[in-house]
């Protein structure tokens, strides 16, 4: 809670290292590479910002593509009005009021409801943006014309990355992130000993939500014409849970190691059968649900575990005299 | 002087069965009050009541003249009110001096860092665990996990502490060595309610205490005179439909 230990120096230091050596990737490529990697970087940020409220709570939040799609708004909107670093922070403060608004309704009750709640928000904002658009004006969407290159996207989505990983960080230190563990835990506990447990997860789930905004109002640039399927489409909810289960979430940098391969893997199978990404999406959500809970790096830890109490008896066995 | 703790006309109903029968009794600045009875009497649910742990139906409860009743959990215990629970509860991730820490930083006192783990470390001596401070509680014993949940209740220093059968479950000589820590605590001048079975307990620590059978309290005062009450001794000899 202090000073830092010479082991998260270290991981500070590692976590600097590579994305430093990232930003490096649009020198050597702006063409296939750089696209997949936006996308990679993209989906690390959105799930790295997913895990920090999913990971600690458990619940699962499908509204991924509402907050996601405010931040991309927020830029379609402002874009002609208001300078693009200020469209940042707005796409953010609306995002952690959505968030916080959602979470004070629904942070209450199970778990269940959360994840259809979320789900049913995500559709009725993108309803309620397609209605309003139809009434209010004639075009289907927004054009979103800036100077900013994919290399540019690239790299602000990196920043945002690094900046969640540093605020998860600092949260894990923080008073708000013991409380997360004690919540974790035992909830009664954390009641009894003055955790307001609600009040917690809503923050913690206001500053997922921000990021996610940032996200989609980072990646605005890039769609050049923004409409509601593509800006709330609920397909980015289901990736983001899928990429990080599938990476794991009792750690922070677990949910990349989903991201990385499924966001190849999507990649192909969208360029090569675009009419059954649905399925492929469907099949890997139940595989890893079923066969691995807790994601690889789950499977990795228990595997470790196993390891190391198959080696430790040895070990002592072997001091034993003969 | 305002009593620490005052529980008027409490009432707890789940369905049709009272659990807490519009009791009241009041607990003195500085006293140890033991709260008594037969298996089911609803002492517990007289804790959760005063905890926040559940919402009575009706009554109020103040802590130091202040309504407490109806507040959540967290915001009594902020307010002073620390309890250990019958089924031990720890935070088995956590080793003991981050258990009692957890009392310290986000209770009345919301100390952090070096502060809270300084509380931690005494409050662990004090309860005969200074060496076991970095031993996970999910690898100690039942009796070490109820110390390191009583060192996480006081380490908020509470105005008033809840203990549901804390010492439930001790081998003879830890009994000793229990008795003698909650009345060091009673010497201290801290307030306590201590929902117990262990009569010798009660004889030796208690100033007073509240009977309760079947959700009412039918009796309160002196130990000694509770205790040979005969309705009180119908109860426990389950004359009575408990
Ligand atoms: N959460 C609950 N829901 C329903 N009934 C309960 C609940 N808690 C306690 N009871 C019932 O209330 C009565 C009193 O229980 P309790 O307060 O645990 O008694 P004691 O602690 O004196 O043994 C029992 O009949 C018990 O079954
Ligand atoms: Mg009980």
């Amino acid at each position: 809670m202090m000073g830092l230990t010479p082991q998260e120096t270290k991981s500070l230091g590692l976590g600097a290292l590579l994305i430093a050596l990232a930003a490096l990737l649009p020198l050597f490529d702006d063409g296939f590479y750089l696209s997949i990697s936006v996308n990679i970087v993209l989906y690390a940020a959105l799930c790295t910002s997913w895990a920090l409220f999913s990971g600690p709570t458990h619940y699962v939040s499908l509204a991924t593509a509402a907050f996601y799609g405010l931040g991309t708004y927020s830029v379609g909107l402002g874009i002609e009005l208001l300078p693009y670093p200020l469209l940042l922070l707005i796409a953010a403060a609306i995002g952690a009021v959505m968030a916080g608004l959602v979470g004070a309704a629904t942070l209450r009750i199970s778990g269940v409801y959360f994840v259809i709640f979320t789900f049913g928000l995500a559709e009725l904002v993108r309803q309620l943006v397609t209605w309003t658009q139809t009434k209010f004006s004639t075009a289907m969407g927004l054009y979103v014309f800036t100077e900013m290159t994919e290399s540019h996207i690239y790299w602000m989505l990196l920043a945002l990355t690094g900046a969640v990983f540093l605020t998860s960080f600092l949260i894990a230190r923080s008073r708000l992130g013991f409380a997360m563990t004690v919540i974790g835990n035992d909830e009664t506990v954390a009641r009894h000993v003055g955790i307001d447990t609600a009040r917690s997860k809503i923050i913690l789930f206001m500053i997922s939500g921000a990021f996610i905004a940032i996200a989609g109002a980072i990646t605005a640039p890039r769609y050049i014409y923004i409409e509601p399927p593509s800006a709330f489409n609920p397909m980015i909810s289901f990736l983001v849970v899928i990429m990080a289960l599938l990476g794991g979430t009792k750690r922070l940098w677990g949910p990349l190691v989903g991201v990385i391969p499924f966001t190849i893997v999507m990649d192909f199978i969208s360029s090569n059968f675009p009419n059954h990404t649905m399925i492929v999406v469907g099949l890997a959500f139940l595989a890893i649900v079923y066969l691995i809970p807790h994601g690889v790096t789950g499977l990795l830890e228990n595997a470790q575990a196993r390891w190391t109490k198959r080696s430790a008896p040895a070990a002592v066995a072997e001091e034993k005299p003969a | 002087m305002t009593a620490a703790l005052s529980i008027r006309a409490a009432r707890k109903a789940f369905g049709g069965l009272v659990a807490v029968n519009d009791v009241s009794f009041e607990v003195k600045q500085g006293e140890l009050l033991g709260l008594i009875g037969p298996n089911g009497s609803g002492k517990t649910t007289m804790l959760n009541l005063i905890s926040g742990a559940l919402p009575p139906t009706a009554g109020e409860i103040l802590l130091d003249g202040k309504r407490i009743s109806g507040l959540p959990a967290h915001a009594i215990a902020r307010q002073g009110v620390s309890r250990t629970f019958q089924l031990v509860r720890v935070l088995p991730s956590l080793d003991a001096e981050e258990n009692v820490m957890s009392g310290a930083v986000f209770g009345r006192v919301r100390l952090w860092g070096e502060d809270a783990r300084r509380i931690a470390r005494v409050l662990l001596d004090r309860v005969g665990l200074g060496d076991r401070a970095h031993m996970p509680v999910a690898a100690m014993t039942y009796i070490d996990q109820k110390r390191v949940e009583l060192a996480r209740a006081l380490a908020a220093d509470p105005r008033v502490l809840l203990l549901d059968e804390w010492l439930a479950g001790l081998n003879p000589s830890e009994l000793q060595i229990g008795i003698s820590l909650i009345d060091e605590l009673h010497r201290e001048g801290r307030t306590i309610v201590m929902v117990e079975h262990v009569m010798d307990a009660i004889r030796s620590l208690c100033d007073r205490c509240v009977v309760m059978s079947s959700g009412r309290m039918i009796a309160e005062g002196g130990v000694s005179e509770t205790l040979s009450d005969p309705e009180v001794v119908r109860a426990y000899l389950g004359d009575d439909d408990a």
